[in-house]
């Protein structure tokens, strides 16, 4: 076999590899689309779910999942930044603690879904939290769900930034906090917004610990912080297990309303991205 | 290696002990017409009678125990230029940055000895670095102003400090103070980015100037630039030291010659047991003195350019 045959025989090699993943995903929106973009609707957005097909919608478990990635991004995003900044800014390597809670985090990242589901329903809906089964507690364990994959880039974003940043600022007279907070935080947003809106994205799209926690199938109510709820991907779960066909063609739209949800999370955070982006 | 170099020539003082800094031995008058550059360097006599803004005494800087430069002791004069000189690897980064307390950002970095500025022990406890750092102001060797405006760049360290009263003014004095108001007047408001290599290390010089510092640390602040931004550099030396201390660490002898008053010449001991090198101070007299009549032969030696 000549070296050129060698070389082409790669490059459709990758070119099959890409055809699998790519023409998986498009096969999936295809037919997504196909089938759910006819049923999409004001009714989708305006109405609670019904036993009737015609008459069914998604509102409450549209509006929670946009509640619940409020909240995420409120308490996911500052947690994890901040822990980000202790463990490079002020953690002293060669302490035990340090080391014992860095290996823990890289642990955590890999810990299934569900099993954060089983704790949150012992530590947060019943337990010492024990705030029931509302959207609360579904936000404070999706927040430990994604932990871990909003501070691990974001700790990546904080080491990229050149010790010569850190350096100006201290030999101008600014405090530990003042070139952290004016100066490291700034320069490393880029990665760092970049990490949280992929984390949150995932946590949208979490099925398993919300239905673990008791996310009702059911909710024909506006949702509240501390009441109970459903979210996007529960209310698909649920209208793809029953048997009419017409909620499968619901499902499909309600897909469709997630994708988007996802997709514009993405886009803002492409956009962070670009905006922030600086050289040194 | 030193050893060897003593033996060949001897030293020329033989009374002055090797490795110590002469800031109190007695100085012959002298003779500056020998090098026209070295004709604004004031006499060491006069020097002597300033104020001491710095004090060291048998400093030393380990590394994790590795010793990067020992047995360290002489006198910074107030409005003088002071310029440490020698090979790479003499310790004499490492020691401008003792000035300011920066190598406590380096972990397993360990300062031992003394260093009094205006007679208060830096390195006491309860002195908090970050104000020795306001009052003592560093250059670094490549420019590298904030991604900021001009403006922003200088209003940095005031508005850190919370000196917000007319920061318009404040900003003004120091682009002045640094020669490059004329430059930049009518851009205050653009990214710094876009200055010269040359103008952006003048507005790091306005930076530093901008938390009213006593004393502007320089480490190799010309070395990056082009001989023009050089010689624009070491002009403003010349005009700050009626106002300021200077003390700057270079690569250039030619430089130390044409801007400073006092040099202290460091150069690398080498230990014979394998364990590695450290810096030391070998020589610390008048620029003059330094460049025409070094009392040490490994002075004469690195001035001449025979070695480093």
């Amino acid at each position: 076999m000549s070296r050129k045959t060698k070389g082409n025989l790669f490059v459709g090699a990758m070119l099959v590899c890409l055809g699998i993943s790519f023409g998986t995903l498009a096969w999936l929106l295809g037919t997504t689309l196909v089938e759910g973009l006819p049923a999409i609707s004001k009714q989708l957005f305006t109405d609670p779910p019904s036993t009737v097909p015609e008459e069914a919608g998604a509102r409450p478990a549209i509006l929670a999942t946009i509640y619940l990635a409020v909240l995420l991004l409120l308490m996911a995003v500052p947690i994890g930044v901040l822990t980000a900044i202790y463990l490079e800014e002020y953690a002293r390597k060669e302490r035990w603690y340090n080391r014992v809670l860095e290996l823990n985090i890289q642990n955590l990242a890999a810990v299934p879904a569900i099993v954060y589901g089983i704790l949150g329903l012992a530590f947060v809906v019943r337990g010492p939290v024990g705030v029931g089964r509302v959207l609360l507690a579904g936000a404070i364990i999706l927040t430990l769900v994604v932990l871990p994959t909003v501070i691990i880039p974001s700790r990546e974003a904080i080491r990229a930034v050149p010790d010569s940043i850190r350096q100006r600022g201290f030999a101008l007279g600014a405090t530990k906090w003042q070139v952290v907070s004016r100066q490291v935080l700034p320069a490393s947003i880029p990665g760092i917004a970049t990490g949280s809106i992929l984390a949150l994205s995932r946590a949208v799209g979490e099925t398993a610990p919300l239905l673990l926690i008791g996310a009702l199938q059911y909710v024909a109510f506006d949702p509240t912080v501390l009441g109970p709820f459903t979210a996007l991907p529960v209310q698909i779960y649920t209208w793809v297990k029953l048997p009419d066909p017409a909620f499968q063609t619901l499902a499909a739209a309600a897909i469709i309303v997630l994708l988007a949800i996802v997709l514009t999370m993405n886009a803002f955070a492409i956009f962070l991205r670009n905006r922030y982006r600086q050289t040194w | 290696m030193t050893q060897k170099m003593d033996e060949q020539t001897p030293p020329r003082d033989a009374s002055l002990p090797e490795t110590h800094a002469r800031t109190t031995a007695n100085a012959p008058s002298i003779d500056s017409s020998r090098i026209a550059e070295v004709s604004v360097a004031t006499a060491k006599d006069e020097l002597e009678m300033r104020e001491k803004v710095f004090h060291v005494e048998d400093l030393a800087v380990a590394y994790s125990g590795n010793v990067a430069l020992r047995n360290v002791t002489l006198d910074v004069f107030e409005n003088t230029v002071t310029a440490f000189i020698g090979p790479s690897g003499c310790g004499k980064s490492t020691f401008i940055r003792c000035f300011n307390r920066m190598n406590d950002l380096i972990v397993g970095a360990d300062v031992s000895g003394t260093v009094q500025y205006h007679g208060m022990d830096l390195y006491a406890r309860g002195v908090d670095a970050v104000e020795v750092r306001r009052r003592i102001g560093m250059v670094f060797q490549k420019p590298n102003p904030f991604p900021k405006s001009i403006y922003d760049n200088v209003a940095f360290g005031p508005r850190a400090l919370g000196l917000k009263d007319s920061l318009d003014d404040r900003v003004e004095s120091c682009l002045r103070r640094a020669a490059l108001w004329d430059e930049v007047r009518n851009r205050l408001k653009d990214s710094a980015l876009g200055l010269s290599g040359g103008q952006q290390q003048r507005l790091c010089i306005a930076r530093a100037l901008a938390t009213e510092p006593d004393v502007l640390l320089m480490d190799e602040p010309a070395s990056a630039l082009d001989p023009i931004a050089t010689a624009a550099i070491e002009d403003l030396m010349h005009d700050l030291k009626r106002e300021y201390t200077i003390i700057v660490v270079t690569h250039n002898m030619q430089q130390a010659a044409r801007v400073a008053d006092m040099t202290a010449f460091f150069s690398v001991e080498v230990h014979d047991d394998g364990h590695g090198r450290n810096g030391i101070l070998v020589e610390y007299d008048a620029t003059t003195r330094i460049f025409t009549q070094p009392a040490d032969k490994r002075t004469e030696d690195y001035v001449t350019g025979r070695f480093g």
